[in-house]
């Protein structure tokens, strides 16, 4: 599981998941320089509403599978909380960044 | 019922980790979650290896149920408090099944996993075994649970709610939006159906809004507190954590879980859909 050394990326596709189809919003929790393990990171859409919500990797990773359209990315730590917003255009994969703490 | 009668607090779950015939008990998706830590002294059930049927689209049967919860070491007359991770909807649907099966004391733990984690509560490793018990289940209690034909039948007459994303609700996405899009199912909704997304009756941090605000909540949207109700999602999870909110905490006395969902609805030939917000 360790991913020390690693160019920086979200972890691999499942292998029956065609980015091509897909808006993939690919992200990191981070506190500082130091990715977040175990934020609830929700997925909000453009008037605010919840869509999801996954937990971050050991690597702060998170990945969400939306739709075209201007989104809002809210991570929840018990360190502390942060959002960002995010427009996907269209499919592929979307970096998305957010700062806790 | 009161609220006490079926929801703990997280304050209250630490207090009474190891009170006698109180047993906690993690349901998650990702059984993982349970290895790397989980409340002290709780036993784990696997939604999927424990509570689905290994072939059939179905759920344990009672034989099943029996055996499982023997297995744990839970009793006919244990308190069980069920939590887990996606803001209890596993937790949720678990306790539907123990409300199915007649089990007589089972609440859930307010804002499951996350409330716990969020609060940094205590989280540990050790196995936990406990002895073996002999339960007794009750036939399926069916005035909870809604199968397909009775959701066709709902159209116009009961009230309907789609606690979906309203996304998936007008059809836009197929599947919540932490999962993959590609779908058998068709997209869109049962006709007539309101749009209530389980999250709406959730605080950000898991726990339930209070009686007033959810009342308030299922009467803006159109439910109709004369007549019948079906709450449906996609699978029967999030829908349980609305038929909790609606059955079980407003009391509301006629509430059915169509568990067969959008996945069986949106599967079947001939039916009546509907898209669009």
């Amino acid at each position: 599981m360790s991913s020390c050394g690693a160019p920086e990326q979200g972890i691999a596709l499942p292998a029956n998941v065609d980015a091509g189809k897909e808006v993939v919003l690919d992200g990191k929790v981070t506190s500082g320089d130091t990715p977040v393990e175990g934020a609830f990171v929700r997925l909000l859409d453009a008037s605010g509403e919840f869509t999801a919500e996954v937990v971050s990797s050991a690597g702060g990773d998170f990945r969400f599978f939306a739709a075209p359209g201007e989104w809002t990315v809210r991570a929840l730590h018990r360190s502390g909380n942060g959002e960002v917003k995010v427009s996907a255009d269209g499919p592929g994969l979307h970096k998305v960044a957010v700062s806790v703490g | 019922m009161s609220r006490e009668d079926v929801l703990v607090s997280a304050a209250w779950a630490e207090e009474n980790l190891t009170a006698g015939g109180v047993v906690f008990v993690e349901v998650d998706e990702d059984a993982s979650a349970y290895d790397t830590g989980h409340i002290p002294g709780a036993v784990k059930i696997d939604w999927r290896n424990d509570l689905q049927d290994p072939v059939r689209r179905d759920f344990v049967d009672r034989a099943g149920f029996e055996k499982l919860l023997s297995a744990r070491g839970i009793g006919n007359d244990d308190t069980v408090i069920l939590y887990g991770g996606n803001n209890n909807w596993f937790a949720a649907y678990a306790y539907w099944y123990f409300k199915l099966y007649g089990h007589r004391s089972v609440k859930l733990l307010d804002g499951g996993r996350k409330k716990w984690e969020l609060d940094g509560r205590p989280l540990d490793a050790d196995a936990v075994t406990r002895e073996e018990t002999t339960y007794t289940a009750q036939e399926q209690d069916l005035s909870l649970r809604a199968f397909r034909q009775e959701a066709v039948d709902a159209i116009n007459t009961k009230n309907l709610v789609d606690v979906r994303s309203p996304d998936e609700f007008s059809g836009k996405l197929a599947a919540p939006a932490h999962l993959p899009q590609e779908q058998a199912q068709v997209k869109g909704h049962i006709p007539t159906a309101i749009n209530v997304p389980w999250s709406k009756a959730a605080n950000e941090d898991g726990t339930f809004k209070s009686n007033d605000e959810l009342r308030e909540l299922y009467k803006d949207a159109g439910l109709d507190e004369g007549k019948a109700t079906i709450a449906y999602c996609r699978i029967g999870e999030r829908s349980s954590h609305t038929w909790f909110a609606l059955h079980e905490l407003l009391d509301y006395s006629d509430v059915k879980n169509y568990d067969g969902s959008w996945t069986e609805y949106g599967s079947l030939v001939g039916v009546p859909v509907e898209v669009g917000a």
